[in-house]
C-alpha cells in the first residue's frame, strides 16, 4: 500500500496528502514539465462513481484527512441528491454514489454538482491558471473565459486541488494556446448562425475534423455564451478539443493573426451549410418520429436558457405521452425557483434534474419512441451509454415536438445563404 | 534487449497482445472482465488480463484512468502496457492502481522501431535493471 492508507489520528504513516503530491510529481514528469505552477482554483470530475476503485481512491484520500488547498468545485455525481427518486438504477450504485459525493465534500470541495462551473457566480478570469476537469468545462474555461487549464481528469484533478499546483505545460503556456487549424465558415445564412443547432453542429464537426488540435473559427460574427458552451461541449465529445478560438468573439482571438500568434495555419478547413446539415443528420440516430422523451441541459442549462425555454413553451403543456427533462446545477435551480419559474415549468410537465445528468445515469423511464435533444454531446454519448435512439434538433424543435408529442422539424435551418455560390462546397476535408 | 522509456516501472511478463488501433479503456474495456467491448475496435472480444498489451495510444476520456485502476483492482488488468506514445491517462490509472492495491502494471513507451519489433513477438518480459528497464522476448519462465 502507498504510505498512510490506514493512517488515522496517531498513525505513524506519513499523511496521505503525500500520495497526492507524489502522484502529481510523477504525472508532471510524464508531461515533460520542468516546473510546477500554482493554481487559483480547481474543478473535480472524479466525484462520479466509476466503480469500487474510484470509491477506494476517494475514501483513502478523505479518511487520511486530505484537504483541498484552493477553492474547488465539484462536477456531477451519479445521483440527483435533491431529487433522488428520479434515479432508476441499482440501489447499491446509489449508496456508492452517495459515499463518493460525501468524501469529496469532506475534503473541502464545494457541493456545486455541476458540469458547468462557469455558470456559477464566481468563475475564473482571463489569464488565471486553474485545474479543471470535465471536457466541456475545460474547453469553456480556455476558450470563452481565457482561463488556463490542461485536460485534467480522474485522480489528477483531486491531486491538483490538494497540492494547489500543476505542471507548466500545454494550455498553461502562451505558446500552447495558439491556434493550429483555420476553420472558415462560408455561405451560412445569418439566420442559421443565430440558432443553437448551428453551434452544436459546428462543434460536432470541429471535433471530428481537428481531433485534439486548437481550431480557429473565422466567419462567425457573434455568439452567446450558451452557443459557445454548446460548441465546445460537442467538440470535446466527438474529438478531444480543449480550446478553440473564434475570431472577434473569444478573448484571445481579437484578430486572426492574434489567434495564430502571427504564424500561418497548419491546415485550413472550409465549412458550409451542406457539411453542417450532414453533421446534424449524423447526430440523429433514428428516423422514428414517435417521441418518448425530450432531454435538454447537457451541459447544464443556464439561467438564460431557462428564459428561452419559458418563451418557447409559452405556458403550453408537454404531451402526456412523453417525459421532458432539463438538467441543471442546483445554483441555477435556486435562481429560477426564486423567480417562480420552477413551479411554472413543472406545471407544464417539465422535470428539472440537478446534480447529475441524464446521459450518465438512468433517469429516463424508457417510454417508447426516440429521445430528442438539442445537445450534440447528449446525442453522441447517450445511444452508447444508455441505449437510446436520438433525434437531434434545436431548442425550438425540442419544445415544439414535446408539445405535439412527435418529432417536429424546421426544415429551413440549413438553407444556403442567398447568392453565395461557395456555400456548401468544401475544399479541404470537410466533406461528409 | 531493448531499453525503454518508463512511465510506471515494474517487472512483468506475458503473452503479447497487439492492438491495431488506439483503445479508450472508458467505454472500451469491460470493468469486471478486462475484455475489449468496443465493437468498433479490431481486437473487440480480446481479453487483456495477464497480457503484455502493445497499443499505439490510449484514446479520449480521462475516465480511462479509473477503468484501468478498476481492472487492476479486479485482477483482470494487463501484465504490462507498451505504448506507441506517451499517455499520462494510462500512467495515472496504473499509478493509482499500484498505490491502492499494491499491484504494479508497468507502463512504458516504445519508439517506432521498438514497437515494430515487439509486435512480432509471442511473449515478452520486462525487467527492472540498474540503468532503467529492459524488454526481452520470451520464452515463458515456466519452461525452465
Amino acid at each position: 500500500m502507498d504510505g498512510g492508507t490506514n493512517g488515522g489520528p496517531g498513525a505513524s504513516f506519513p499523511p496521505v496528502t503525500t500520495l497526492a503530491h507524489r502522484l502529481l510529481a510523477r504525472y508532471a514528469a510524464i508531461t515533460g514539465a520542468t516546473r510546477l505552477i500554482p493554481i487559483t482554483r480547481a474543478h473535480i470530475d472524479g466525484c462520479l462513481y466509476h466503480g469500487p476503485a474510484s470509491l477506494d481512491f476517494a475514501r483513502t484520500m478523505a479518511e487520511s484527512g486530505a484537504q483541498v488547498t484552493v477553492p474547488t468545485t465539484l462536477n456531477v455525481g451519479a445521483i440527483d441528491l435533491l431529487h433522488p427518486k428520479l434515479f432508476r438504477g441499482k440501489p447499491e450504485i446509489v449508496a456508492a454514489g452517495r459515499e463518493m459525493m460525501r468524501h469529496y465534500s469532506a475534503m473541502g470541495c464545494r457541493q456545486t454538482w455541476t458540469c458547468a462551473p462557469y455558470q456559477l457566480v464566481e468563475r475564473p478570469a482571463l489569464g488565471e491558471q486553474i485545474a479543471w476537469a470535465e471536457s466541456n468545462a475545460i474547453v469553456f474555461a480556455n476558450s470563452v473565459l481565457g482561463a488556463r487549464t490542461e485536460r485534467y481528469g480522474d485522480f489528477i484533478d483531486l491531486c491538483a486541488a490538494i497540492t494547489g499546483t500543476v505542471p507548466e505545460v500545454g494550455l498553461h503556456t502562451d505558446e500552447g494556446r495558439l491556434g493550429r487549424v483555420l476553420v472558415e465558415i462560408r455561405g451560412v445564412r445569418d439566420a442559421t448562425m443565430r440558432r443553437d443547432t448551428f453551434f452544436a453542429t459546428l462543434g460536432h464537426l470541429l471535433g471530428k475534423l481537428v481531433g485534439s488540435a486548437i481550431p480557429v473559427v473565422d466567419g462567425v460574427e457573434q455568439a452567446r455564451e450558451d452557443d459557445l458552451k454548446a460548441l465546445g461541449a460537442a467538440a470535446a465529445s466527438s474529438g478531444a478539443v480543449a480550446m478553440f478560438h473564434m475570431v472577434g468573439v473569444t478573448p484571445e482571438a481579437p484578430t486572426l493573426a492574434a489567434a495564430f500568434g502571427g504564424r500561418a495555419p497548419g491546415r485550413t478547413i472550409r465549412i458550409g451549410p451542406r457539411e453542417l446539415a450532414a453533421a446534424a443528420a449524423e447526430l440523429t440516430s433514428t428516423k422514428e418520429t414517435a417521441l418518448g422523451a425530450v432531454s435538454i441541459g447537457t451541459p447544464h442549462f443556464s439561467y438564460d436558457e431557462f428564459t428561452r425555454l419559458r418563451t418557447l413553451l409559452a405556458g403550453r403543456t408537454i404531451a402526456s405521452r412523453l417525459e421532458f427533462f432539463v438538467s441543471t446545477g442546483r445554483d441555477i435551480l435556486a435562481r429560477i425557483d426564486d423567480e417562480g419559474w420552477g413551479a411554472e415549468l413543472r406545471a407544464c410537465g417539465v422535470q428539472v434534474v440537478t446534480d447529475t445528468c441524464t446521459y450518465l445515469t438512468p433517469i429516463l423511464t424508457g417510454r417508447p419512441g426516440a429521445v430528442m435533444t438539442n445537445s450534440a454531446k447528449w446525442a453522441w454519448y447517450a445511444p452508447n451509454n444508455l441505449g437510446y435512439q436520438v433525434a437531434f434538433g434545436s431548442l425550438e424543435e425540442c419544445v415544439e415536438s414535446a408539445v405535439r408529442g412527435a418529432v417536429w422539424r424546421d426544415e429551413s435551418q440549413w438553407d444556403v445563404a442567398p447568392g453565395d455560390q461557395a456555400g456548401g462546397r468544401s475544399n479541404q476535408g470537410a466533406t461528409s | 534487449m531493448i531499453a525503454i522509456q518508463v512511465l510506471v516501472a515494474g517487472a512483468a511478463e506475458g503473452e503479447v497482445l497487439v492492438l491495431d488501433e488506439p483503445l479508450s479503456f472508458w467505454g472500451g474495456v469491460h470493468e469486471s472482465s478486462g475484455v475489449i467491448i468496443d465493437t468498433h475496435h479490431p481486437q473487440h472480444g480480446a481479453a487483456l488480463a495477464g497480457k503484455v498489451v502493445v497499443m499505439p495510444a490510449g484514446r479520449g476520456s480521462s475516465s480511462s484512468s479509473s477503468v484501468l485502476a478498476e481492472v487492476i483492482r479486479g485482477g483482470v488488468a494487463p501484465a504490462a502496457i507498451l505504448l506507441g506514445e506517451t499517455d499520462p491517462i494510462m500512467a495515472l490509472g496504473a499509478m493509482v492502481g499500484e498505490a491502492l492495491y499494491a499491484r504494479t502494471v508497468p507502463v512504458v513507451v516504445l519508439d517506432r522501431d521498438q514497437y515494430a519489433r515487439v509486435g512480432g513477438w509471442q511473449y515478452a518480459r520486462l525487467a527492472v535493471g540498474d540503468d532503467g528497464m529492459q524488454l526481452t522476448e520470451g520464452p515463458r519462465a515456466s519452461h525452465h
